[in-house]
């Protein structure tokens, strides 16, 4: 076992964990926070994508035990961040999401694409999506929904997790 | 699935490391960004005892300037060569390769000397450091050792590296202000493993040129001939000599039909790329 410490969506939480924990399973079984999903869990399929000290991770490759001392915002952490917001917003209105599986997921990768990448077009928007599947929407929606919401131009200052 | 059980370890020091290495080396394995042995453990592939992570050795986070060379720390990750975050020694080769590699949320933690220790042969940085002649800094329980990466490399995912031993740093010599390089890379998707790769590095006043093909199932191959041709004439690459040059390089290569006709058509893509 080991103790970590870990700031999740801004609450400092030490356990004591098994060594082979995943971020992942962290963040559901040990915080209840059961936004982060795991889909593949070897890093291919996105699903587990979340925010540490800022920067999109795979959860599910991740350790909890190597997230020590770092700052984790999971989907549940986005509360009047603007930027969200509009992305959200904006996947509704583009009815970017069937299941939802893959949409936390989605979301950090928006976020980081929106607050990262000045100039943002469609292409671009689809080769820096390559790392999250959608078996539902055939991603144009997706891609559209943050289209939108680069073109509100309200994107270069998301708060960082 | 979730990995076998394993202990974690992280010293806090590089000595630390080694000796940690020394005391177990069969069945530890060493984690970096965790991008390829973190999916090896949860597909259970392998199973080691004791996982020690050294990603938050300050030592290897770290790159310098040493004469002409960059040493690029270790565990410098792919987004931030991919940002520019390291000093542009090769007229942006680096920062056009790490782009290329998986995806932002791996680029994030992957790092240059974890995938280079692993040496999947389908890596990009393997392919991009045997053409840009680097070398690696090995440190161990005897001090440390320099070994090109051309020669470090023996198979797939098999490298001479010691079971106590760590790489700590990859060396880049500074391309000439006159140097070219050309990049090409197939893979089924963006951010896909490549199924072929080739990346042309043509120095004229370092009198080096490297034509190097990566491909899925063996170390990448230094394209001898081709690299001879666009050497000589490096203001006309097209030219017949180079097609029969590339066809002599690729006559060594195992593949297929099919494979061995994309391998062709990376490899003049990389070299009608140069700039």
């Amino acid at each position: 076992m080991k103790a970590v410490t870990i700031c999740v969506n801004g609450e400092r939480i030490s356990r004591s964990v098994d060594d082979r924990l995943s971020l992942a399973d962290f963040l559901r079984e040990h915080c209840l926070l059961t936004g982060t999903h795991i889909g593949c869990e070897h890093g291919v399929c996105g699903a587990c994508t979340l925010m540490m000290n800022g920067q999109p991770v795979r959860s599910c490759i991740t350790l909890a035990a190597a997230a020590d001392g770092r700052d984790v915002r999971t989907v549940e952490g986005y509360e009047g961040d603007a930027l969200m917001q509009a992305i959200r917003k904006a996947f509704n209105l583009r009815h970017a999401l069937q299941c939802g599986f893959c949409t936390p997921g989605m979301l950090a990768t928006a976020y980081d694409i929106l607050s990262r990448i000045p100039d943002l077009d469609r292409e671009r928007i689809r080769s820096e999506l390559a790392g999250n599947l959608c078996r539902c929407t055939g991603y144009l929606s997706i891609i559209t929904a943050i289209e939108d919401v680069h073109a509100q131009g309200i994107a270069r200052k998301g708060s960082s997790a | 699935m979730k990995p076998a059980q394993f202990g974690y370890l992280r010293p806090d020091t590089l000595a630390e490391a080694i000796g940690l290495l020394k005391e177990c080396p069969q069945d530890a394995r060493v984690m970096a960004g965790g991008q390829s042995l973190g999916p090896m453990l949860n597909l259970r592939l392998v199973q080691p005892r004791h996982v020690i992570d050294i990603s938050r050795l300050g030592e290897l986070c770290d790159s310098s300037m040493s004469g002409d060379t960059l040493a690029i720390g270790a565990c410098i990750t792919h987004a931030q060569i991919e940002d520019g975050k390291i000093t542009d020694v090769t007229r942006g080769l680096l920062a056009q390769v790490a782009k290329g590699i998986a995806y932002r949320a791996v680029r994030n933690r992957g790092t240059v000397g974890g995938s280079l220790a692993h040496a999947d042969p389908a890596a990009d940085w393997l392919t991009t450091m045997i053409a840009l002649d680097a070398s690696l800094e090995l440190a161990g329980a005897n001090g440390r050792s320099r070994v090109k990466v051309a020669k470090f490399v023996t198979g797939a995912m098999e490298t001479t590296i010691e079971a106590a031993e760590l790489l700590t740093c990859v060396l880049v010599p500074r391309l000439s202000t006159s140097a070219r390089w050309g990049y090409a890379k197939y893979a089924r998707k963006p951010g896909d493993f490549a199924e072929s790769m080739a990346i042309a590095v043509v120095d004229p006043d370092r009198a080096s040129s490297r034509v190097v093909l990566g491909r899925r199932s063996e170390p990448p191959a230094l394209m001898q001939a081709s690299s001879q041709v666009l050497a000589g004439k490096p203001t006309e690459p097209l030219t017949e000599k180079l097609g029969a040059a590339i066809e002599l390089d690729l006559s060594s290569v195992r593949a297929d039909q099919a494979d061995w006709t994309m391998h062709r058509a990376i490899v003049l893509r990389a070299i009608r790329t140069l700039r």
